[in-house]
């Protein structure tokens, strides 16, 4: 018997420029299998990643549509990024931000036919806490009952959607509409202020900068931020230090849910304007992408939700123009994830080849 | 130097820009709810797609797009990379292709299976498959044995309410004793619902089964089960050779060349379009065999005369489940009462969910 022996080392030197260039590395890597795959597929393979990645924002529109779906994506993985660094695992952003949503549109609803300028923000404010609420489910089951928070989130999710698919066939829906399932479309009061004439982009992006800039605050300035980075990085630690691990997870999973639910409210009173059963296309799952490419960071969560969001809009052009199927996009965001953790791997970890060896049995 | 290349530069873009416009070809673009491979409603679409390309247009599709705020962005680039004709193929895609419709008055819009048309630029067009469930009302009502007719039913909006009422006035006609029960799936397209919804109607009694939904998962548990069953959009035959009688095929490509047709020569206007039989817009796949010759006889009758206008879907006397009077005796039902229907005839089981 002869056997490669491997063996694997935990390094202790990452430094912290080499750690965050590695996203980028892996955004160059899925460029590369991209190409590889465009070239296989018949495509000339500059021509289809031009197709992809820069043709959906060489205009103004572009530009701004680039923003109105980077804009949900970057205010859920925010928050996001704080349970993460706690090692709290929430998967169910999904669910939180149609919660976030359904509460939201259940007061523009309310407020149908109502003008004024507070009606807007109470339906902003009411959607995060719905967020909120939802995101507490979790939270408290594991703080108090030691449950798995990754499975009930997750589940939850089904919830969510389950509720909104109940109240928009039944109880909230338009009745002009001929019992389809949606509700009316919101009074002007009620959505979202658009920015520039003719674009979609809307006031929503300001609350998603304010939010990065408070959650920088937070996370780098604050003692709470303080505890949550070092629970993340070794729970005795946190323990010893004395810090009230339950009452943290809660916060955690009541930012994060906020976030979330900004997100669904920020969806329904921006581009859509009414709730149906489609309110979000996997938002809350896609963040968790979002999350992990932007280490986490503030900043770096702003750049990755940008790529992310032109992996969406590039898989539209590459169809209309190259008709290659709509799933590519999903394909470049698994791409970039895979490429994104092995590089890390190789990163924290030194594979060593020993030789081969015979095994003497 | 530098100011000749640039001039030179900017003299071949314009040129380009030029040349770019004078060469724009007439193309027209599709948007579909699901996948081209569903084998039920976008696959029916794509196949009239196929027929534009066939008559020498140009054709782009993208599937799959949610009915939420993407719809809008991708109806929006269609437009602007030189679509002249857009069909929208989902009900969902209803406000955003009005939306679109206002900022590209050039443009021509076709919104499947909806009520607006903001703009002059903007068509509706569906068809009237209560026809097709009017035939199938005849079938089930003649090899029924139990009586029992179970219906996979998706939303409760009008298009899915006159499909269960057609079928069912139908089926009374040819046996007073039959009973429709109703499963509600809440979805137009969702394998596993499908089926699940489909066995427990064949646990209740059900004997027949027919859907309003897009999948193929009912007609493959009607065949394992040895019950009966219709498919739906396209013929789904070779799903379940044994168990289908026939099914209600959707075909678009007729419409489809003709409007591509009209709007490529400048002929195109806005109409509203709700065509049936008589156009062809809703055909029959061909008659399984297992029903015997006389009973064949009778139905391709049926629809001879559905196509002609001598018989209607709806013809009175029409009652509600109440027993309420809605369409006289000697009259039919007009098209303003049937796009708007939310009421049971007699013989429904059960309540329309609100």
């Amino acid at each position: 018997m002869e056997g490669l022996l491997i063996k694997v080392e935990k390094r202790n030197d990452v430094s912290t420029s080499i750690y965050f260039l590695t996203p980028v590395l892996a955004i160059f890597l899925t460029l590369i299998g991209g190409a590889i795959i465009f070239y296989v597929l018949g495509f000339n393979p500059i021509e289809a990643l031009k197709f992809f990645f820069v043709t959906p924002i060489s205009d103004l529109y572009g530009l701004s549509e680039l923003l109105v779906k980077a804009t949900p994506l970057c205010l859920i993985a925010i928050g996001l990024s704080f349970c993460f660094k706690s090692n709290n695992w929430n998967i169910g952003a999904e669910g939180q931000l149609i919660f976030g949503g359904i509460v939201g549109g259940g007061v523009a609803l309310l407020f149908y036919g109502h003008d004024g300028f507070y009606v807007l923000p109470i339906i902003i404010l009411s959607g995060a806490i719905g967020g909120m609420i939802f995101a507490m489910i979790p939270a408290i089951l594991k703080t108090y009952f030691n449950t798995n928070e990754i499975l009930v989130s997750l589940m939850l999710v089904y919830v969510a959607k389950l509720l909104l698919d109940y109240l928009v066939v039944g109880p909230w829906s338009n009745p002009e509409g001929f019992n389809f399932p949606e509700t009316r479309q919101f009074s002007e009061s009620a959505r979202m202020p658009i920015l520039f004439d003719g674009l979609r982009i809307h006031a929503g992006i300001f609350i998603t900068l304010a939010t990065v800039f408070l959650s920088w605050l937070i996370l780098y300035k604050t003692y709470l931020g303080f505890q949550i980075k070092v629970s993340g990085l070794s729970l005795k630690t946190a323990k010893y230090a004395g810090y009230k691990g339950k009452t943290m997870i809660i916060i955690v999973f009541i930012i994060s849910g906020a976030c979330a639910g900004l997100a669904g409210v920020g969806e329904i009173t921006g581009p859509i304007g009414q709730l149906h059963r489609n309110i979000s296309p996997d938002y809350g799952f896609t963040a968790i992408i979002v999350a992990f490419l932007g280490r986490l960071n503030p900043v770096g969560i702003i750049f990755a939700s940008l790529v992310v969001a032109l992996t969406y809009l590039g898989a539209e052009t590459a169809q209309i123009f190259l008709q290659v199927p709509k799933y590519t996009g999903q394909v470049f965001q698994g791409m970039i994830l895979f490429f994104l953790l092995g590089s890390d791997y190789l990163l924290f970890f030194k594979i060593k080849f020993l030789g081969l060896r015979k095994n003497e049995l | 130097m530098y100011k000749y290349f640039l001039r030179y530069v900017i003299s071949v873009l314009f040129l380009l820009g030029i040349s770019g416009q004078a060469n724009a070809e007439f193309k027209v673009g599709f948007v579909y709810v699901g996948p081209t491979g569903d084998h039920g409603w976008t696959y029916q679409h794509d196949e009239g797609r196929k027929a534009v390309e066939a008559a020498g247009i140009k054709t782009t599709y993208v599937e799959s797009v949610p009915e939420g705020a993407d719809a809008e962005r991708v109806i929006r680039q269609l437009a602007q990379s030189g679509h002249d004709l857009i069909f929208t193929t989902s009900f969902g895609y209803m406000d955003p292709t009005n939306k679109v419709a206002k900022d590209f008055p050039n443009v021509k819009f076709e919104h499947a299976t909806g009520y607006k048309r903001e703009h002059s630029n903007v068509s509706t067009y569906s068809a009237r498959f209560y026809e097709g469930r009017t035939l199938l009302g005849h079938m089930a009502g003649k090899m029924t044995k139990t009586n029992v007719i179970g219906y996979i039913a998706s939303f409760p909006i009008p298009e899915v309410i006159r499909g269960i009422n057609a079928m069912t006035l139908a089926a009374q006609k040819v046996n007073p004793d039959i009973k429709t029960k109703i499963v509600w799936v809440f979805t137009w397209y969702d394998p596993g619902k499908e089926s699940e919804a489909a066995q427990a109607l064949i646990d209740q009694g059900a004997d027949i089964i027919m859907q309003h939904t897009d999948s193929t998962a009912p007609v493959q548990v009607a065949e394992k089960a040895g019950v009966w069953s219709f498919g739906q959009a396209s013929d789904m035959q070779r799903f379940a050779p044994k168990s289908i009688l026939t099914s209600i095929i959707d075909d678009w490509a007729p419409y489809y060349v003709e409007r591509s047709i009209a709007a490529r020569d400048g002929t195109w206007k806005q109409q509203d379009t709700w065509h049936g039989l008589k156009e062809g817009m809703v055909a029959m796949a061909p008659y399984n065999s297992a029903m015997g010759s006389d009973l064949i006889k009778e139905v391709e009758k049926l629809q001879k005369d559905l196509a002609s206008g001598k018989a209607h879907s709806f013809t009175g006397p029409i009652y509600d489940q109440k027993g309420n009077i809605l369409v006289a005796a000697g009259s039919v039902a007009d098209d303003g009462m049937l796009a708007g229907m939310n009421v049971y005839v007699k013989g429904v089981e059960g309540d329309i969910p609100q």
